[in-house]
Parts: C-alpha cells; structure tokens; sequence
C-alpha cells in the first residue's frame, strides 16, 4: 500500500515535468521550418497546392500553433495520444507495435550490460594493476570509444556475410509463419547482434563504474572486519562488499534507461529493427508532431516508471535509505 | 551483317553450334530452345528492399514510385506501358478521342473482380476518377482540372469529358502513373483519407494484399482469379523497409532480399555490386523514371535577374567531371527539362552551357560584377534539397566550382521538409540544388517548373521570381494540341526557350539503378518494370 502511494506521488511530481517537455517539444517542433505536408510531398515527389491544401486541413494544420497546442493538451487530459498523421492510425496503436521491440532490445542489452559490466569489473578490481585488470580495461576504453553503427556493421560483415551464422538485419523471419518456440528462437537468433552491439558500449561504463566503486568498498573498515573474521575472499565479496558497490551501477542503469531508448535509434537503423528509436527519428524528419509527442509521453513514464524501480531497489540494497524516507 | 549474326549468336550463348545455325530460321529455334531451358518456374517468395516506407498504399491519391512498387501489384491502372514504351491497356482495352479532344472513351475489360469478389466496372472508373484522381492524387488534380463528367453508358464503356481540348498521348502516358484505379463499393460513402483500403489496399492485379506491419513488411500473395489466366509465376513478394543503405546491400548479399530498386541502395554499393556475378546493377527497366540534378535561381536577387550571371554559373561548373567522379559516371549532362529517353518529346538539341571558366569570367565582367576584395564578387546562399545521396555532393561541388570565378557560396543544410519550405514557400535562397523528376509527359510535372503563375509554397514549382510570356504561352499551348507532331514541335521550341533563360539549369540527366539477384527471371522487360504489376516475374528455386 505504501508503495502505491509512493509511486502516485511520483507520478503527480513529474507530472509538472511531463508537462514542460510536451509543451516545449510542441514549440521547438513549431521553430523547424516546414511541416507534416511538406515532408508528405517531398516522399510522394511533389504535388499540386490543391493537394496539400487538402492535407494541411486534414490534419489540422491550417490552426494557430496556440489553438492546436490546446487542442493537443485537451486530448492528453483525455488520455487519447492522437492520430498520427504519417501513419493514418492512432498513435497509442502505432506506438504499441513498436514498443515491444524497443522494450525487448533495452532489457536484453541492460541485463547483459548489467551482468557483463559487474562481473567484469569485479575481476579487474580484485587483480588490480595486473594483466586481467589491464587487459579488461583496455577493452573497455575500446568498446567506449567505438562508435556503436561501426560494431553493428563489422558484426554484419563478419557473422551474417562472411559466416552466415546469424541474420543481417529484421526481427524475424519474414513470413516464415513460425509459431510458439521456433518463432522465440528465430528473434533471438536476430536480436544476438544488435543486442551485443548496444550492449557493449553501456558495458564498458558499468564496468568502469563498479571497478572504482568495488575499490572503493574494498578498502572500508567493514570489509577489514569481514577479513578478519576469516572469511574467504569470494565470501567478503558476493556477501560484503557487492551490496554496497552495486549502489552507484543502480544509479547509472537508472539514468541509462532513458538514453538507451533514444540511443537505439543507430542500431535499429542498422540492424532494420521497427522500434521506438527509429519511429521517434522518422517523426522527426516527418514532422509528425502527435507520434513524436506520443513517443517522448511513454518514454517519460518509462523513465519514471524505471526510477521508481531504482528507487524501491535502493531500498533493497542499503536499508538506510528507505528508513530515512 | 554478318558480324551482326555473330554477335547475336554470342548473345545467345550459342557460338558453339558452329556454321549449321547459320539460318535465321535456326536461329530462332536455337534462341527459343534456350528460352525453353529456363521456363518460368510457379512458386516462390521475392523479397524486395525499399529505403522508404510511404505508409499510404492507395496509388489512387498517392502518386509516387515509392508507393508503385508496392501497390501496382494489387491495384491496376487503366493503361500501362508495354515493351516498347508505348501505352498499352491493362484494365482498358481501347481507346478513342473525339476530333475535337474534349472526350475520350474507354472500352474497359470485361471479367475482371476485385480481390473481395464484386465485378469491375464503368462505375468503378468513374468514381475513381471524379473523387480521387480530380480531388486527391498529387499531379491528377492537375491532369484532370478539366474533367468535367464521366459518362458510363455501360458497365464497360468509361467515357472522360473535359471542357478543354486533351491531347491523347498526354492522357494515355500520365495515366501509366496517374490511372490506377480503386474498388468504388469500398471508397464511396467514407472519407476518403481516412479509409482502412489506403493502407490495405483491394484491387484487381495479379498479388492480393496480405499484411503491412509498420516499419517491417507488407505481404503480398497470388491472386487465383487473376485475369491474365496461368499468371502470375510468384507465390508471394515481400517488401522490406531496409532504411540503413549499408544494412540493405547486406541483406542482399546475405540473399535475404533479391531485388532493390529505384536507387534504394548507396551508389558505392551499386558500383561495387556492379562486379559482383551473383546480381544485375541497371537502369533498364526503370526508363520511364528519368530525373535531373537541378540549379535553381531566385532571380529576385538583383544578381540573379541578369540572366548572363545564371549563364556565367552554368558554364562554371564541370558537370561532365561531377558525373564521372562523384556519381560513379552513372548520369550524362542533360540537355534540357525533357530527358533523351523521352522519344516523343525530346528535341535532340545539343547540351546548352559547356564547361568554360574563361566564359564564365567574362560574363560575369560584362554583366558588371567586378571582382572585388579578395578576388570575390559576391555571395550567394545555396540550399540543397536532399532527394538523394548525390545532392549534398554537388552541392560542395558547386561551392568550389563557384569560387573560382569569384562567386562565393554558402551551403545551407537543412533537412527534406526545411528546405522545401524555405526554398518554395520562404523564398529564403539565392540558390537552390536536387532533383527534377520526368513523368513520361512535360505537362504532368516538368512545365510547372517554369510556367508563371504558381501559388506560392508549391513545391518543385516556379517560385523563382521569373517569367516569361513566350514559355507561358508555350507550355499552355502545347498542353491542349492534339496532334503529336505540332506537340512535339512546341516542345522543341520551349525547351530552346528555357534554356536560353535558365531559371532552372537541369545539369544532369539521370535514370534509376535496380540492383536484382540473377535467380530473378521475367524482370525489368518493361520501361517501367518497377513500377508494373510482375505477373511474369519469377525465381529460380
């Protein structure tokens, strides 16, 4: 009970929040020149005016920015996302067809970036100076520095053209009309590249992170008296030393919730991935207001939603912060 | 002659047969066994890579290539063009004018269904093009701004009436693009925006539609009751949305995809293509599609209005060394708005502004612009609009060009919809580069680039600030006459009389490249093969 009534009153604090960044978006879209009409006519090769006069009244165009940003918030209020007008559906339905991907493709590169980057820095930690500890970091710098397209394509070559053990690009077979456990295995199958691909750029800052953090930990008067208890160093580690150095990695993968969903925008380009990322670009380009719009709404509550989580978990990790709430 | 048999038999493959072929009449049998050894094979999947996805589906109000090579295979157009790039019925089988051009009948054909099972008719065409075509589809509002009625005497007789005289090789060739037809029993009585059909199209053509999953796929499957009988070969096309040019040639060479078109892959991946034996890289069968690099001039500048400043930029810029080094020598410098392809218009006149720099200068000094401080005479602000790869390319390319006769030029980068509205309705450029497309006729989308008078904001229209009466009364004249060869002439005469003013310089002239994989048979035999309805396309197993 009291976790709802925390995540309510989360939910009317951002609410302000939410509300500057659709109104602002809303102006900022207003300063790019051309609109929805004119991004239609360059993709149909041009037009007669008649046409897109046609157009701009259809889609409400022919208003004053004020009267149709009110009219955009007076339908928020009613919890109807809009018509989106590059895809002549509703956008809540078009947001919804790529919404799975997106979550997907974040939760399996969070985890395995997560996973990775703790375990990894682990090691480096505890053979600091040593050659794991530098040959981890040196990776790591790399996988940072690369820019991620580049690891997406080099993957292209190597596994799907050159080897031909995985899929170039898409989410699933084609009409291949698999069901059940033969189609989970043919997405996974697609989703090994771009995941790796996401997923290492975010390893290599976790992994930084909970190497400082791990040594950090280490060096603290508890983790002496755990020592000196005799326990075994996994024992100090895994029992001792991981719950506090997981603080800072909770922390991050917080913050990074929100980037990943507008970083993988690259890597569904290049892998052909229908995701939130690349529909947020092509509304861009489009200037499809209410999908853009629609887009930043969900992701914000994804990223509430997510901080909450971080928040709930802090609470797990360190028992002094939820006390002191 | 000989040589000529020689070098047909060689074509052939058939060079080993020696001398006992050496009969026309063998021949022919030696070319038809051949033909015989790669009978069209029923069945099988092609998968097509497109870079765009155009999300309408109706080519009955979306006039595009991009929603062509989709939809032409489901909905079907009055006239297509055939082999020889002459129009030939598809849904029509014969037509005539009145000797006075303001009536056109259509014979249409009988037995033919929708993919829901309702019988195609007069008043499907009528409906089609009174609601659609004359109130929506971009360029048919223009065509048919005249179309008064159309008469349906019987359910197979469609008969257009105009309150002007309409030429009828203009009608025939724009309703290649400009004449699919859409099911009335589905469209009338709804908005028409708004209807589910625009995304999920019914027709009559040889594929059904399946599925469209946004930013995926759209499904198409063989249609049993088609009308042409024992067609088509293909079980299915897929169409995949592969934005990412780098992403899209991997899926071809993976063989995930056999066929991409109209330019959806990066040059340097066609080139390289080019050499690669498992696929053809041509612009055959894309013909009908010719388009321009364009130089646009806001003659509102006071610079500008001279037309020997526009004729000292124009034989500034070396567009034969742009062509060979920056676009893979795949265009040749154009000769004017109509493309050599174009047979019945196009006037075999030489290209107008040759390279010379010295020219250049000395129009330039003539027309009073000294060079001052630092070599410069002054400065002009270019807009690139980015219809494809080359653009932003020739846009530098100009720049440098530029310099050197002491013009200075400012690229302004901007996105398709920026520079659209900043070029067409803003007026905000000196100059401006993309492309010019030619739709088989001058007066469905290449006149208005020069005829005065556009609303303002129309985009690829003359917003230049220029007119000129004798091109107005030109363009307007050669819309309306009925003979060909009195059109043809007209024609002739325009292209002389706006290349001598430029308000436009088309540089370069351009066909579309298909990247297909070999196992592909009965492809691009048509001048718009990307766009036609495939029914006697096949794959190899």
């Amino acid at each position: 009970m009291t976790i709802l009534l925390l995540a309510l009153r989360r939910l009317a604090a951002s609410l302000p929040t939410l509300l500057v960044i659709l109104a602002g978006l809303f102006l900022l879209l207003q300063l790019a020149p051309g609109d929805t009409v004119d991004a239609l006519m360059a993709q149909m090769g041009g037009g007669d005016p008649a046409t897109a006069e046609e157009l701009r009244r259809y889609y409400g165009l022919d208003l004053p920015a004020a009267a149709q940003l009110a009219r955009y918030l007076w339908r928020l209020v009613q919890l109807d996302l809009g018509q989106s007008a590059i895809y002549g559906k509703p956008v809540a339905t078009v947001i919804a067809e790529r919404l799975p991907v997106t979550l997907l493709l974040m939760g399996a590169s969070l985890t395995l970036a997560f996973a990775g980057g703790t375990l990894l820095g682990i090691l480096a930690a505890r053979r600091i100076g040593q050659w794991p500890d530098t040959l981890i970091s040196t990776l790591g710098l790399m996988f940072y520095a690369t820019p991620s397209f580049w690891f997406g394509l080099m993957g292209i070559v190597l596994f799907a053209i050159r080897l031909g053990w995985l899929p170039a690009g898409g989410f699933e077979e084609v009409g291949a009309g698999y069901m059940g456990l033969t189609r989970m295995l043919d997405i996974a199958r697609h989703l090994v590249l771009p995941t790796l691909t996401l997923a290492l750029v975010f390893l290599a800052t976790y992994l930084r992170i909970m190497r400082a953090s791990m040594l950090e930990v280490m060096s603290l008067d508890y983790v002496r008296t755990a020592r000196a208890k005799g326990l075994g160093e996994t024992g100090v580690i895994v029992r001792h030393a991981l719950r506090n150095a997981l603080l800072p990695m909770v922390t991050l993968v917080g913050l990074q919730a929100g980037t990943m969903l507008g970083g993988s925008v690259v890597v569904e380009s290049v892998f052909a991935l229908p995701g939130l990322g690349r529909l947020a670009y092509e509304s861009v380009v489009q200037r499809d207001l209410n999908t853009l719009l629609g887009i930043v709404f969900v992701s914000a509550l994804l990223v509430i939603t997510v901080n909450f989580v971080v928040d709930l978990v802090y609470g797990r990790l360190d028992p002094r912060i939820a006390a002191g709430r | 002659m000989i040589i000529d048999r020689r070098e047909a038999l060689k074509r052939a493959g058939l060079l080993a047969l020696g001398t006992a072929a050496w009969t026309p009449a063998a021949l022919t049998r030696a070319v038809l066994a051949q033909g015989a050894a790669q009978a069209p094979r029923r069945g099988g999947v092609l998968t097509v890579q497109l870079n765009g996805e155009q999300r309408v589906l109706n080519p009955a109000i979306r006039a595009s290539t991009g929603v062509y090579v989709i939809t032409s295979k489901i909905v079907e157009p009055l006239v297509d063009l055939d082999q020889d790039g002459k129009p030939a019925g598809v849904l029509a089988t014969s037509w005539e004018a009145a000797p006075d051009g303001k009536t056109v009948t259509f014979r249409l054909r009988q037995g033919v269904t929708w993919h829901d099972g309702k019988p195609f008719t007069s008043a499907d065409v009528q409906y089609t093009a009174m609601e659609l075509w004359k109130k929506y589809l971009n360029y048919g509002t223009q065509l048919q701004l005249y179309l008064e009625a159309v008469d349906t005497p019987d359910p197979h007789t469609a008969v257009f009436r105009y309150s002007r005289p309409m030429p009828l090789n203009l009608l025939l060739r724009a309703l290649c693009d400009l004449g699919y037809v859409a099911p009335r029993h589905v469209f009338e009585g709804t908005n028409v925006l708004e209807n589910p059909a625009n995304t999920a199209p019914i027709g009559t053509g040889p594929f059904k539609f399946v599925s469209y999953e946004r930013g995926q796929h759209v499904i198409a499957e063989r249609n049993p009751s088609y009308w042409r009988e024992g067609f088509p070969y293909l079980d299915r096309i897929v169409w995949r949305f592969i934005i990412d040019k780098a992403a899209a040639s991997a899926a071809l060479e993976t063989g995930q995809v056999q066929l991409s078109t109209y330019n959806a892959l990066a040059l340097a991946d066609l080139d390289r293509l080019k050499s690669d034996p498992r696929f053809t890289v041509s612009s055959k069968g894309l013909e009908a599609n010719a388009f321009n690099n364009t130089l646009e001039f806001n003659t509102r500048r006071k610079e500008l209005a001279d037309v020997r400043v526009r004729r000292a930029i124009a034989h500034a810029i070396d567009v034969p060394f742009f062509i060979e080094n920056f676009i893979y020598g795949l265009g040749k410098p154009a000769t004017g708005p109509i493309p050599s392809s174009s047979t019945a218009f196009y006037p075999n006149n030489p290209a107008p502004y040759a390279f010379d720099p010295k020219k250049a200068a000395a129009l330039l000094d003539e027309a009073g612009f000294k060079r001052g401080a630092g070599g410069t005479r002054f400065s002009l602000k270019l807009v690139p609009i980015m219809n494809g790869e080359d653009v932003p390319l020739l846009a530098t390319f100009i720049q440098q060009s530029l310099q050197a006769v002491g013009i200075k030029v400012d690229i302004v980068n901007l996105d398709t919809a920026g520079a659209l509205s900043t070029v067409y309705r803003d007026w905000n450029f000196d100059l401006a580069t993309g492309w010019h497309q030619y739709r088989g006729d001058p007066a469905v989308s290449t006149t208005v680039w020069y005829r005065s008078g556009s609303p303002k904001g129309a985009p690829w229209t003359n917003q230049y600030g220029w007119q000129s009466d004798l091109v107005d009364r030109l363009t307007d004249e050669a819309a309306s006459e009925l003979d060909p060869e009195k059109r043809k002439a007209l024609y002739a005469q325009w292209v002389k009389a706006v290349n001598d003013e430029i308000p436009v310089w088309m540089m370069t002239e351009r066909t579309f490249l298909s990247a297909t994989s070999k196992r592909v048979h009965g492809d691009h035999n048509t001048p718009r093969w990307g766009s036609g309805d495939w029914h006697d396309a096949w794959i190899e197993a």
